[in-house]
């Protein structure tokens, strides 16, 4: 064996050796990204189990009806899904334009001194635990609300064809446009941060090409950020969209928590995650009970369904660029 | 003859331990939230006594019932009573251990507690939704002497299912025949009017924000809010206030001896001093005991609890169960709960009775 076939038997076998840490390195990796889908697939089922003896009582009534009753055993998440839907639309509706207020001016308009500041502050508001929003949203909020902004909310908007009837009703400081403003706060920092960071991806160049053909800063960011980071820009919304969706404790403390479906968003009402939160631990029954696990496979499809919605609008606005 | 006497000891327990019924030096219970506060005073105190541990976990009456099912733990609590029938089926036995009062409260401007009075017929109606504004006729005949603010009554109730809100609803379901075919009762309830607040702490929330609101809550909490309180008139026609007597009053005319399974729910009891709407909280056993040993425990802890923690029950605004009603509940022990040889666990002649 001369000096160059052992450097050659050498060299194979650390390739050798190489080539099964990769594989190894391939094989752990598989393992953790399988367990996310084992995860998703073992609560879908254990949830849709859960729920058979709800279904096999209510049948799929249970999804369309507006009745809550423990005592006769009726029960139906149209209530609960309709309240997760609206909080969580007025949520977007008052949190997305000031979201990308906070990450324009940050990213564009913000002296240099100010970014560092008003970044930490975002990121410290993102931190926040969400029962304390409940807790200020309950005691600082609501009275606020109710004896200042629903009086005159009412007064201004009450009397509009359409939209009036949204904005009538006692001004009792709680209900469902509440927990809409309390979520709206919630979800601020987590869009506007992710806005931010992906407004800064937008390389200098583009923009300065922009401005250097006379265009307004508004112009540049309608016409030349907001393209660039489209797609960032609508997963931003998304995460902030299913923390609105899922919000538990925040929106329990204010919304007060009746189930019936009301025009008025000055009205009590209840989510999906509230009701759940509220009921779990007294359901005594097994139909009551399989019913509260029932509401929890009703927002996974929710929340799904909204996803694959936005996913969908995403690739259609793709589509239409092109 | 001392050294004796522990060899003797040491022995023994050397004994029980090869036969695998070594005493228990912690016993395990979960359920109702509303006694937990006393549940832990207690396990505190009889730890430091006899250095045995109660781990009780509040997770509410459901899952206290749902898990004495499962035998998970040694006990359940639950503030809602199970029926005779639910009883025998699973083989359960249960007992009250302490009581509690609910309170109507009101935010009026200027009324103070224990100002307004009310009638069965009247808070029916209010939380019917019939009766909607604090003028209304029926209000206003019960009060004469009170200036009525002209506002909408604001509802609050309990959102969570809690034994508060089975005690309430069973009590209007017994004073109103309306309530009972609209309502009906349970530990929640389809409410026809009114917001919901989280635990006796969202509904003293709700009603201290709000003007013009009314709720229920346990008393302990309407002292701790510093809530007004209202009069409620009782089955004897006097209008009574909440407080400790009433409550007492209320528990000692009612009838434990004739009710099954002790089954009994202390809303509008006969009696003049009786506050209507009175409730125990109870613990759940099995009376076929496969670990003898651990059940001797949690009845030697609950003996201990009726003979010597009246006075923390109170501090806290519980309200002790008579003396009556816990011999009779010492009797069902021997009785009713039984090792698996057929004997009877628990033995009244020699268990440790204190004052009672």
């Amino acid at each position: 064996m001369t000096a160059a076939d052992a450097t050659e038997a050498a060299l194979a076998r650390g390739f050798r050796t190489q080539q099964l840490a990769d594989h190894a390195f391939r094989g752990v990796t598989l393992t953790c990204a399988l367990i996310v889908l084992l995860t998703l697939a073992a609560i879908l089922v254990s949830l849709f189990v859960g729920s058979l003896p709800a279904f096999r009582a209510l049948h799929l009534g249970f999804f369309t009806r507006e009745v809550w009753n423990p005592v006769t055993e009726q029960f139906g998440a149209l209530g609960p899904i309709y309240g997760t839907l609206v909080t969580s639309v007025i949520a977007l509706l008052l949190g997305v334009p000031v979201s990308f207020g906070i990450a324009l001016f940050l990213t564009q308009l913000a002296p240099e001194w100010m970014r560092r500041p008003i970044g930490i502050a975002i990121e410290l508001l993102a931190a926040i635990p969400s029962i304390i929003y409940g807790m200020w949203g309950l005691f600082v909020f609501a009275p606020y609300f109710a004896s200042h902004l629903q009086p005159w909310l009412t007064a201004h908007l009450g009397g509009l064809p359409l939209l009036g009837p949204l904005f009538q009703g006692p001004p009792l400081g709680i209900g469902m446009l509440t927990a809409g403003v309390i979520l709206a706060i919630m979800i601020v920092p987590f869009i506007s941060a992710i806005m931010r960071d992906v407004f800064e991806t937008v390389p200098a160049v583009m923009r300065e090409s922009a401005y250097s053909i006379g265009a307004t800063t508004w112009e540049v960011v309608w016409n030349v950020i907001l393209p660039y980071t489209r797609v960032s820009v609508t997963g931003a919304i998304m995460l902030g969209l299913g923390r609105a969706l899922g919000e538990t404790m925040a929106v329990t403390f204010v919304i007060g928590n009746a189930h019936d479906i009301h025009a008025s968003l000055f009205m009590p009402g209840a989510t999906i995650s509230s009701t759940i939160a509220n009921e779990f631990t007294e359901a005594v029954g097994d139909i009551y009970y399989s019913s509260l696990i029932a509401l929890g496979l009703a927002l996974f499809i929710v929340t799904i369904t909204v996803l694959a919605l936005a996913k969908w609008m995403l690739r259609r606005m793709a589509l239409r660029v092109q | 003859m001392v050294k004796g006497f522990k060899f003797a000891a040491l022995v023994c327990a050397g004994l029980f331990a090869a036969a695998g019924s070594a005493r228990a030096d912690s016993i395990s219970g979960a359920g109702a939230t509303f006694p937990y506060p006393i549940y832990a005073k207690w396990a505190d105190a009889y730890k430091k006594d006899t250095g045995i541990a109660l781990n009780y976990q509040s997770i509410g009456s459901g899952g206290g019932i749902k898990q004495i099912k499962a035998k998970t733990v040694d006990f359940g609590a639950s503030d809602m009573p199970l029926k005779p029938e639910e009883l025998d089926a699973a083989g359960l036995l249960q007992f009250p251990t302490v009581m509690g009062g609910v309170v109507p409260v009101v935010n009026l401007n200027g009324i103070k507690a224990g100002e307004m009075k009310l009638s069965p017929p009247v808070l029916a109606g209010i939380y019917l939704g019939k009766i909607t504004k604090w003028t209304d006729q029926a209000i206003a005949k019960l009060n004469p002497g009170l200036k009525l603010p002209d506002s909408d009554i604001n509802v609050v109730h309990r959102s969570d299912g809690s034994g508060t809100t089975f005690i309430f609803t069973h009590y209007l379901s017994q004073v109103s025949p309306d309530w009972k075919g609209k309502v009906g009762e349970n530990t929640s309830v389809d409410w026809p009017v009114g917001i919901g607040g989280k635990g006796n702490e969202g509904v003293a929330a709700y009603v201290k924000q709000l003007d013009g609101s009314i709720g229920y809550v346990e008393y302990a909490y309407a002292l701790q809010n510093k809530l007004a309180n209202t009069l409620l008139q009782n089955s004897a026609g006097t209008f009574v206030a909440p407080n400790s007597e009433s409550f007492q009053a209320a528990a000692a005319n009612a009838d434990w001896e004739h009710a099954p399974g002790l089954y009994l729910l202390l809303t509008d009891q006969p009696g003049a001093n009786s506050w209507p709407i009175t409730g125990a909280t109870f613990i759940l056993m099995y009376k076929a005991q496969g670990k003898p040993a651990t059940a001797r425990e949690v009845l030697n802890f609950f003996n201990w609890a009726y003979a010597n923690g009246d006075e923390m029950a109170a501090q806290l605004d519980y309200i002790p169960m008579p003396d009556k009603v816990v011999e009779l509940v010492r009797g069902m022990w021997s009785k009713d709960i039984k090792g698996p040889d057929g004997q009877s666990i628990f033995d009244a002649s020699t268990a440790m009775s204190g004052k009672k």
